[in-house]
């Protein structure tokens, strides 16, 4: 086994080719197709055993935000806010943020806080990392929470960027140092798994065990965004990643990181790798079966452990489902939209099942979009013929991704929720997915990754194009 | 004239005994936040409210350009353009039940998107290329452009820019001053009035009724204007602007036609209707269309006022507005008796955005035969809460800017079995399994007039007469030992 070459092949990003997306002429945005950046920070955040997300800005964010946010999981989350005023604007945020520190820590009990800065905070220029030292100083007599920062202005990035960047300080800040003070070694493996569901951590982390390595996954929320009916309500809910366990990172055998299209230098990965040397995998997002098989692959490599018999058999029944079901979709038009990796990995599953994804659209901007999905579609997406290979737009939103839609009939939307309108206009299915599951129930609970979360999808995708057969035939036959 | 309608002057109700026990821990609460809890009958009544909301604490409070947001968002042949980074206009597209009959312009959301160059140069050129592109587009009547809290960092000269515009396209492009961090809601809310101002009083008005009415501070929820509407075509009077429910520019322009204002809601309209009773001499009256009493007494006190002062031309109208309000009755009356079969001693919590929506839910659930235990709202003023103070049963508590943490807390001492807020609310209520009714601006279901006070018993007895409850851990642990023994 080279586990070099494999991590070579795997970190090294594909050929870079410029996006050929020049943006579409539209000084205005309508109908944005990302959220804003501190967005995907407050959720890494949350999934972090003992942790309260923190906005430093004003009041109307974070509220905001709450909303949102619990409009998908259905669940409680709180995200506290030093609620700045006119005066803070003009002075500087400072004192606002060390009280609301402070009550943060003596109200909600707070083990972490994890501080992610607003447009207003980073316009005002408040250095907050220089803030939290001047707090650990004032108040050192006090038992304080661990405090962690991430700048997140909103007029560079998505809610991705947030994500992304509150992982990679999580790791930084909370696992700091270098090989001569790095952690005992030890059997597990990081899992840096990105915006993904609740019940694609559970499976995730099912699959680790599977090969043997209790996974160490940050952000793990899928406790605290996912959690039972309760008798004492908790300030903040169970689960999450301990620190101690996020200190243990530094010792793991390995890190895997779910993402092609995150910046190949600058994250929680390449950080420990820099670092501690920790071996870095960088793979997609486990969709369809070669992306699964990958992930795999890879933990074949780094355990030594064969694919377990019961995921195997998940695969072999997958691979069984379409023989069955391939005939209700091929050829199907799909459009695609969201997440940057969301939009990879379902071009890949979609491209594997034989749907053509004509146009693949973000919100965000210079994500190489299209070299990843050559790279993940590999030949499926070569040996489609070429009038049917997907338009890779970056920077779209859905007034872009609408228009450019209309001129290609597609059969099928597949994305959040956000792109109800246009598939109720054209009288087409949306098979949704991913952040945010606003107008449908159970979004937490979506299962995209691994054989599993590709049945699942493949299911539902099959059901909904069946279910508008039968409402549109006057027949209405019983059997299809 | 009539500032406070009799409709509303709180009837004190002769309260039963409560014995609900004060506990003696109350340690969720801020020690800064408890000048804004009152316990009735727990000594004097004194609330600080209207204060900025506690660095650190989660305030379910929302920002200066929320509550413009939610005021002008109805007006659905209007552009609405946030100014400022994409998040504040994200998080505000398509999330209200406000319906039009007509144009849905309103549900679309428009940004300028910022970028780092432009909070770094300015943003004026953008948002004048913005508009140049969108109203061409669209063709709206109106353009709102809500500036954010970074506009007011960057010094963009929102004004300017509009005027230019508005010279340049031909409609009236109307800067919204709603920077976030210069306020709460409220502050808000005069920003959304100031803006409907420069419209009202542009528009003609020869051919309108003297028996006519605005109905402001209603939003068309789930097609909540309507009925109201429907109310005063039947008692023989015209409404010139819903304002801002089933919102038009071309109504908002003519609206200083009408006779009477009717302003529902604690703050949000309340600030135009001051404007126009000044600058027009437009009388109003404060109304609520939730609850039976609220809703007959609104419709009365409408009617009385025409026949008031225009004896001649609204001669019967309290007539007919009694028989309108006996019909519905006639109907209301037996099917809520079936539901209040069943809720007969149940317990609620309110906790909703403005304090008089409070008070008539309050009402509204004595008809289902339900106490209110709980009770608070993000906006209320002193006077609003010692009126609420004084029609709740001792040992209520009522509660200013609440956080969930205190929320919980109440929640739990009282035992409630419904709670009723909005969606932020709901997770709170639902994870210690307590029922939910959705009364915030993004219900679908109508809650407004007699036939919102069915779908709201509806609302309240699905909840709490579910089977799920005995299965969740609070009522799971009350009824073990039953059965056991
Ligand atoms: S100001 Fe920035 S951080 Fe706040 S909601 Fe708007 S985009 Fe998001
Ligand atoms: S507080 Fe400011 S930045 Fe945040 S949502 Fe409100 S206006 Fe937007």
């Amino acid at each position: 086994m080279d586990l070099n070459a494999v991590i070579d092949s795997a970190v090294s990003a594909p050929a870079a080719s410029a996006s050929d997306y020049k943006g579409l002429s539209n000084v205005a945005t309508t109908n944005a197709c990302k959220l804003c950046t501190p967005l995907g920070a407050t959720l890494a955040f949350k999934g972090v055993e003992g942790a309260v997300s923190f906005l430093h800005g004003s009041q109307g964010c974070a509220t905001y935000m709450r909303r949102y946010i619990i409009s998908h999981f259905r669940e409680p989350m709180d995200i506290a806010s030093s609620s700045l005023g006119e005066k803070n604007a003009i002075y500087g945020g400072g004192p606002n943020l060390k009280k609301g520190l402070l009550n943060a820590m003596q109200k909600y009990g707070a083990g972490v806080i994890g501080v992610a800065t607003t447009c207003l905070t980073e316009t005002i220029g408040d250095d907050v990392a220089r803030l939290l030292t001047e707090f650990r100083e004032e108040f050192k007599d006090l038992p304080l929470a661990e405090l962690v920062h991430v700048s997140t202005p909103s007029y560079s990035g998505t809610h991705m960027d947030g994500f992304h960047g509150a992982v990679k300080a999580l790791v930084d800040q909370l696992c700091p140092g270098s090989r001569e003070n790095a952690a005992p070694a030890n059997s597990r493996v990081n899992l840096f798994s990105g915006m993904v569901s609740p019940a694609d951590i559970r499976h995730l982390k099912e699959i680790f065990r599977g090969f043997g390595v209790e996974a160490i996954v940050l952000p793990d929320y899928s406790e605290t965004l996912d959690a039972p009916a309760l008798l004492e309500y908790e300030n903040i809910p169970s689960g999450g990643t301990s620190v101690a366990d996020i200190r243990a990172m530094s010792g793991a055998r390995a890190s895997v990181e779910l993402g092609r299209a995150i910046s190949t230098q600058d994250t929680a990965g390449t950080s420990l790798n820099e670092r501690f040397g920790t071996p870095l995998f960088r793979l997609g997002l486990p969709m369809g079966i070669r992306e699964t098989d990958a992930l795999f692959a890879t933990l074949k490599s780094i355990t030594g452990v064969d694919t377990p018999r019961d995921l195997l058999l998940e695969r072999g029944r997958y691979i069984d489902s379409l023989v069955d079901g391939h005939k209700y979709v091929s050829g199907l038009k799909a459009v695609v939209y969201g997440e940057e990796d969301l939009c990879i990995g379902l071009t890949s599953f979609l491209a594997e099942i034989g749907v053509h994804p004509v146009l693949v659209a973000t919100g965000a901007r210079n994500r190489n979009l299209s070299a990843h999905i050559e790279a993940a579609c590999g030949s499926v997406l070569r040996e489609m013929p070429p009038h049917l290979r997907p338009i890779i737009r970056e920077g779209a939103d859905f007034f872009d991704i609408v228009e450019e839609a209309k001129t290609l009939a597609p059969d099928l939307l597949v994305g959040h929720s956000k792109g109800q309108r246009a598939a109720r206009e054209w009288n087409i299915p949306l098979l949704r997915v991913g952040f945010p599951i606003h107008d449908r129930f159970g979004g937490q609970r979506l299962l995209h990754l691994g054989y599993r979360g590709a049945q699942a999808l493949f299911d539902r995708l099959v059901n909904l194009v069946l279910e508008k057969k039968q409402n549109d035939s006057d027949i209405g036959y019983g059997y299809l | 004239m009539t500032e406070t309608a009799k409709a509303l002057t709180p009837e004190h109700i002769a309260c039963p005994e409560d014995s609900a026990a004060i506990p003696a821990e109350r340690a969720t609460i801020f020690e800064e936040r408890k000048d804004q809890i009152h316990r009735v009958g727990d000594g004097d009544f004194a609330m600080a409210c209207n204060r900025d909301s506690l660095a650190g604490a989660v305030s379910q409070r929302a920002c200066v350009f929320c509550g413009s947001r939610v005021v002008l968002y109805p007006i659905a042949d209007a552009l609405h353009l946030v100014h400022g980074p994409i998040g504040c206009a994200a998080y505000t597209w398509d999330i209200r039940g406000a319906l039009s009959s007509g144009p849905e312009l309103h549900r679309l959301s428009f940004s300028t998107d910022l970028q780092e160059l432009d909070v770094v140069f300015g943003g004026e050129k953008k948002l004048a290329k913005a508009l140049d592109e969108l109203i061409p587009r669209y063709e709206p009547k109106a353009a709102f452009v809500y500036s954010t809290c970074i506009v007011g960092l960057i010094g963009d000269d929102l004004a300017a820019v509009c005027k230019a515009a508005s010279a340049r396209h031909g409609i009236p492009v109307i800067p919204v001053q709603s920077e976030g961090f210069k306020g709460n809601k409220r502050e808000g809310y005069l920003a959304a009035c100031k803006a409907m101002r420069t419209l009202v009083g542009t528009g003609e008005t020869a051919d309108i009724s003297k028996l006519s009415v605005n109905i402001m501070g209603d939003f068309n929820l789930a097609g909540e204007t309507w009925i109201i509407k429907d109310y005063l075509n039947r008692m023989g009077i015209e409404v010139v602007a819903g304002i801002t429910g089933d919102g038009r520019v071309d109504d908002l322009k003519r609206a200083h036609g009408a006779a009477l204002n009717l302003v529902q809601c604690s703050g949000s309209t309340q600030d135009l209707a001051k404007m126009m009773r000044e600058d027009f001499g437009i009388p109003f009256l404060r109304v609520s269309w939730i609850g039976i009493e609220d809703v007959a007494e609104s419709l009365y006190a409408v009617a009385e006022h025409f026949e008031l002062t225009q004896p001649e031309l609204a001669a019967g109208m309290v007539e007919r507005t009694a028989l309108l309000v006996r019909d519905e009755l006639a109907t209301l009356m037996p099917q809520l008796k079936e539901f209040r079969r069943d809720l007969e001693g149940k317990k609620a919590a309110v906790y909703v955005g403005g304090s008089f929506k409070a008070f008539s839910l309050v009402k509204a659930f004595r008809h289902l035969g339900m106490e209110v235990v709980i009770v608070g709202s993000q906006t209320g003023t002193e006077d609003d809460y010692r009126e609420l103070a004084a029609i709740c049963a001792p040992g209520t508590i009522v509660v200013d800017d609440a956080n969930p943490l205190e929320l919980s807390a109440f929640l739990k001492e009282k035992d409630v079995d419904i709670f009723v807020g909005g969606v932020k609310e709901r997770p709170i209520a639902f994870k210690l399994g307590v029922g939910f009714c959705d009364h915030n601006h993004e219900r679908k279901i109508a809650l407004e007039g007699f036939v919102g006070m069915l779908n709201f018993a509806k609302e309240v007895h699905a909840s709490v007469m579910s089977p799920i409850w005995q299965f969740v851990p609070r009522r799971e642990s009350q009824n073990r030992p039953i059965e056991e023994a």
